[in-house]
């Protein structure tokens, strides 16, 4: 070991080597590299998000166009790659149109609470005692309802539309993630790590910034991936009461509900949003569990 | 040896212990209660005493990490928190700690040369000098900066995890460096190596120690002098020949008769301590340590024994009646260190 110090010394003394180490994150690219499967499941979350932002150049007809002699066609009739709805459209256009509502839907609710609810459970945990009692508590009334009854009663009271919707599912969405949050920071919080950090004279906010926020990220970002599924279900309930999106505007979980009547006569088409949410849920969760266990460089 | 750099006055913390429907304070854990102690420039103080006697505390309070309710802390003559004095941080930056467990203490996604260029960033240098310190500090606990700067915590072994906790508590240069059970954790053989690399950093950095442990030896071995701690009060302080050679307090002579010695004919022949320690949200009257002390009378649960130490040119003094001849003791006459 001796020799070995004497060594470096002689190299710091030249000026060498002094680089930046890896960061965390870049330590977290690595491990992603090596796991197919997540990749597999993010290029197929990218290919819809693609396919839903260049819809205009990919859907193959109009999704509007009904078409009453093409009424639930099946899968592969021509011109109808994937067959057609109860009005004649065709269903891939609509799938691939319905991607921008649906995902616009799932994910910016939650990218909502998650800003919204991170930053009131990271200020309850880290700041504990009454703080942490008076956030938690008024985000346990919240708990009281159930999410979807909450959803339809807050999008109820702004009135119909998609933005509306949007802020009611980011109301529902604050409590769980404020909770998983403060769970997570308080038992950070604890740790010696942050109280060498307050020993060595640092703020609370660059504690925050340098030693909790690393630590809490992972966890409440897989939760919060989670919730994403449930974001575009909630969103197709919503739209099914009238409360989001309304038709004819393509959207998943709208195209479920409408093609619900038509099970018996066409299952395959009827099921087909079903399948995109499904795929879009799975891949999400997928993604979210690998980004999880690539984060997690104690394995 | 004269010099004071640090002086406790009747430090106290209770902690309150919520409860009933109100989350009133129902009961208070009598944590550190009222302690009195000084630090000389460039010695080593020791700290013993059992689980949950308050050592930590201790530490902690020192640190400011946790408030404490009552008393002083003075750095090198200037009151801590105090308008005429220094500020917890300045006195952070020149007072650091390092901690038992040396995997929580170290921030999991950082590599360990971030985490020991945390503190001088803080305080305003500059990220490549920060780090180059770092570099230089890792070289100086023994770990090559080539192999071990980008690791993480975790790639680290127990003994190469402390020895990083103690380079990032040297980072910003205290004069003041408290060892929280800092080797205890660790196996014997690299305990030995760490506590040996402690000492040269001593000398090389004319560093001050609080050496906090429950291992005996290794204070004896450590230490110029040690304060044993007994349920939140220092029952006996003084030099580490005097202490252990010549218990004055029947605490003290306890602990050091339970000692395990290579000598066989240092045999434990004292009577070994008995029972648990009383509960510290209810600390027996008089001296706390009566309910356990083979000599205990009367007077014991009426009076409570005082510990004077404040000049430090005393080498040993305990806080028992029977060191004091006009405490009503029937003993007063226990072999201590002949004055």
């Amino acid at each position: 070991m001796s020799t070995l110090s004497t060594n470096s010394s002689k190299n710091l003394d030249a000026g060498q080597i002094i680089t930046d180490s890896p960061s965390y994150w870049s330590s977290v690219r690595s491990n992603l590299r090596n796991d197919p499967v997540t990749i597999a499941f993010a290029l197929i979350l990218l290919s819809l998000l693609l396919s839903a932002i260049f819809a205009d150049f990919l859907a193959p007809l109009d999704p509007y166009k009904t078409n009453m002699l093409k009424r639930l066609k099946p899968i592969g009739t021509e011109g109808f790659l994937l067959g057609a709805d109860e009005l004649g459209r065709d269903m891939l256009t609509r799938l691939i149109y319905g991607g921008r509502l649906s995902l616009l839907m799932g994910i910016s609710p939650v990218v909502a609470a998650l800003f919204i609810g991170g930053l009131l459970g990271l200020t309850a945990g880290f700041v504990g005692g009454k703080v942490n009692m008076s956030i938690m508590r008024v985000m346990d009334v919240f708990y009281a309802f159930p999410s979807v009854l909450l959803a339809i009663a807050i999008s109820g009271a702004l009135g119909a539309g998609i933005f509306n919707a949007i802020i009611s599912l980011t109301i529902v969405f604050i409590p769980p993630i404020a909770r998983v949050t403060e769970s997570v920071t308080t038992q950070i919080r604890a740790l010696d790590y942050v109280e060498a950090a307050r020993a060595s004279g640092a703020k609370s906010l660059t504690i925050i910034r340098v030693h909790i926020i690393s630590n809490v990220a992972g966890p409440v970002f897989v939760y919060s991936t989670s919730l994403i599924s449930v974001s575009i279900i909630l969103s197709s309930g919503l739209s099914f009461l009238g409360l989001g999106t309304e038709p004819p505007q393509p959207e998943w979980g709208l195209m479920l509900n409408t093609l619900r009547q038509s099970i018996y006569v066409n299952p395959w088409v009827a099921a087909l949003p079903g399948v995109m949410i499904f795929l879009t849920s799975l891949s999400f969760n997928m993604m979210s569990d690998g980004i999880r266990s690539a984060m997690d460089i104690k394995l | 040896m004269s010099e004071t750099i640090l002086e406790v006055q009747k430090l106290k913390k209770y902690f309150p212990i919520k409860g009933g429907i109100l989350n009133q304070t129902t009961a208070e854990v009598q944590a550190v209660d009222v302690i009195d102690f000084v630090v000389a420039k460039g010695e080593t103080l020791g700290i013993v005493g059992e689980s949950g006697c308050g050592k930590s505390t201790t530490a902690r309070l020192l640190m400011q990490l946790i408030k404490h309710d009552d008393g002083e802390i003075i750095f090198d003559g200037y009151a801590v928190g105090k308008s005429s004095g220094i500020t917890t941080r300045e006195m952070r930056k020149r007072m650091q700690m390092v901690f038992q467990d040396s995997y929580s203490s170290l921030n999991p996604r950082l590599p360990v040369e971030s985490s020991i260029a945390f503190g001088p960033i803080v305080h305003g240098v500059k990220k490549s000098a920060a780090q180059k310190k770092a570099r230089d500090l890792l070289i100086k606990v023994g770990l090559n900066p080539d192999l071990f700067s980008r690791r993480y915590p975790h790639e680290l072994s127990g003994g190469q995890r402390q020895r990083v906790n103690i380079a990032r508590a040297l980072a910003l240069e205290p004069e003041v460096l408290i060892l929280d059970e800092a080797v205890s954790a660790l196996d014997k053989s690299v305990e030995a190596q760490v506590l040996n690399l402690l000492m040269d950093l001593k000398a090389e950095f004319k560093l001050t120690f609080i050496f906090i442990s429950h291992d005996l030896n290794v204070v004896h071995y450590i230490s110029d002098r040690v304060l044993v701690m007994y349920l939140g009060r220092v029952v006996e302080i003084g030099d580490v020949s005097a202490v252990y050679n010549y218990p004055k307090h029947p605490y003290t002579r306890a602990l050091i008769s339970a000692m395990p010695s290579m000598d066989p004919k240092k045999r434990t022949e004292a009577v070994p301590l008995v029972g648990d320690p009383p509960n510290p949200i209810s600390p027996p009257s008089g001296c706390r340590f009566r309910t356990r002390c083979p000599f205990s009378e009367d007077i014991c649960a009426i009076k409570e024994p005082i510990l004077i130490y404040t000049d430090l040119k005393k080498r040993q003094s305990s806080a028992c009646h029977m060191g004091d001849p006009d405490s009503g003791h029937s003993r007063t006459n226990l072999n201590g260190l002949p004055e």
